[in-house]
């Protein structure tokens, strides 16, 4: 039960943590409460039996006695659940409030989210300028630092939610929403949008793979570089292929003509696990599937279909891969 | 009783008759029909009259959606604004250059024109060039309503294509601003 990568019962962050918290303070409250008023149920039906072999008519006056302690069992199961309700109502709002809370460290990281139909643009902010990159898909953040995200919507809303580290947040078009998280343990960790925008919506999710300040600090660095130099005849012509066609229209790749917005930047994709806003393995097939086809792969995305030469798929399959 | 039920049956036959429109995302790259753009308008003998060529993209209300979207996303928007011109002419207005036939569009996005716009050659798809082919005739009114844009994403100024009323289509020989 505390197994899975999109668990909200796994919890791997203080955020999540609350939740967690809170779900089985209810879960363990209203299971006992759901217990007693079973057995109740069942003794009540089993007492009916045995009083109706005595009297033939239905007793509209019972005694006295027995009126005043069915009317203290009433009385006290009503004040009971009004205790347990309120009890609710207050863990409820509490750990609301500890959520939505201001991050309690400034030193953290700070993420842009922006949420398109349907895929997640990934930009890390930083102080240091050339400290600030765009990913997509793929969320890598180091163990145990607050991160800050400012979530967006380009589009329509949509909704950040990643289980085990915390609750769910909407992306508003024209509204900056911001959500903290932290991840307390290394591991990786789905996460989905969670309100229902479009065609695709199940296919829009991505990953955060929470790692230590070492690993996270090696992955900056390789990220922030302009792209990889094409070595092999295969790679250059591949490149050629990529800023010949259709690709440059959507795509950017840093440190090449390619420098559109509409579509995930492509600069280290082969760095990233999956492909398609993690709808796809990022493997060569996967890869060649996606770039001649992606209409079969997820119907309706943004994604044309592209009708290359089959040397010429080849070719930029080897440089899209030669992006790490 | 027999009234009602009449009328009910009749009622659901009605509805369904009705056609849902089709919208084709998968279409194999062997059936894409490129359409021939002729380089130059000048051919002997007396001028021709030019049949006007349906692209099935202008029956869709999809498609000229799609086309809408991809106006503003392949930056079109950025030289023609959203069809009142800019550095690129006004392509609400009745004042056709080029021609106002789909073809004409289609010829223009591709082969790009003189005095800047850009020839998009084996940059656009072909059927996104018929999307946007058609939605550029929508911003003029040239469509049938039912497949016009209704309604605009953003906070705009303009009228929504299907509430423009029909413009007749004016051969002009010169860009209309200086």
């Amino acid at each position: 039960m505390t197994e899975g990568i999109q668990n909200a019962l796994n919890s791997a962050g203080p955020q999540a943590d609350s939740i967690a918290g809170l779900w089985w303070l209810m879960f363990v409250v209203c299971s006992i409460v759901f217990v007693l008023v079973m057995i109740a149920l069942l003794l009540a039906v089993k007492n009916r039996t045995r009083e109706s072999q005595f009297a033939a008519t239905p007793i509209l006056e019972p005694p006295p006695e027995q009126e005043r302690r069915r009317r203290n069992v009433v009385v006290t199961c009503v004040v009971l659940t009004a205790i347990i309700l309120f009890v609710f109502a207050i863990a409820s709002f509490t750990t609301g409030r500890s959520m939505s809370a201001d991050m309690p460290s400034k030193n953290g990281l700070t993420i842009d989210v922006t949420g398109f139909q349907w895929w997640w643009e990934i930009r890390y902010q930083d102080v240091d300028a050339s400290n600030i990159f765009t990913t997509a898909n793929e969320i890598h953040i180091p163990v145990g630092v607050p991160v800050t995200l400012n979530l967006r919507a380009n589009d329509v809303i949509h909704s950040f939610w990643v289980p085990n580290l915390a609750g769910k947040k909407d992306l508003i078009p024209g509204k900056s929403n911001t959500l903290w998280l932290q991840a307390n343990k290394p591991g990786v960790y789905r996460g989905q949008c969670a309100e229902y925008c479009g065609m695709q919506h199940a296919h829009m999710a991505f990953w955060v793979v929470a790692e230590s300040q070492e690993q996270f600090n090696a992955w900056r660095q390789n990220q922030t570089q302009t792209s990889v130099t094409p070595t092999t005849d295969s790679q250059k012509r591949g490149q050629q292929v990529f800023l010949s066609s259709t690709c440059v229209m959507c795509h950017k790749i840093n440190g090449t003509p390619a420098a559109s917005n509409v579509g995930p930047n492509l600069t280290h994709v082969a760095s990233r696990n999956t492909i398609a806003a993690a709808t796809l393995s990022n493997t060569r097939d996967h890869l060649y599937q996606w770039v001649k086809d992606s209409q079969s792969v997820k119907p309706g995305n943004r994604m044309p279909q592209h009708n290359l030469a089959e040397a010429d798929f080849q070719a930029l399959l080897d440089y899209l891969q030669s992006l790490k | 009783m027999l009234k009602k039920f009449l009328l009910c049956a009749f009622l659901c036959l009605f509805v369904a008759s009705c056609t849902r429109e089709k919208r084709t995302f998968s279409q194999p790259p062997a059936n894409f029909k490129s359409y021939d753009v002729t380089m130059s308008a000048i051919r002997p003998g007396s001028a021709g009259v030019q049949q006007p060529v349906q692209m099935p993209s202008e029956e869709h209300a999809y498609d000229t959606n799609e086309g809408k979207r991809l106006f503003t996303q392949y930056n079109c928007a950025g030289c023609h604004a959203n069809g009142g011109g800019g550095m690129g002419p006004p392509l609400m207005d009745d004042q056709w250059i080029y021609g106002s036939n789909s073809e004409n569009i289609y010829a223009t996005i591709v082969e790009g024109r003189p005095n800047g716009m850009p020839s998009f050659r084996q940059k656009i798809p072909d059927n996104q060039v018929q999307q946007i082919a058609a939605y550029v005739r929508s911003m003029s009114g040239q469509l049938r309503k039912d497949v016009e844009p209704t309604r605009n994403d953003t906070m705009n100024a303009r009228r929504s294509e299907q509430r423009t009323e029909r413009k007749t289509p004016q051969q002009t020989t010169a860009p209309p601003y200086d």
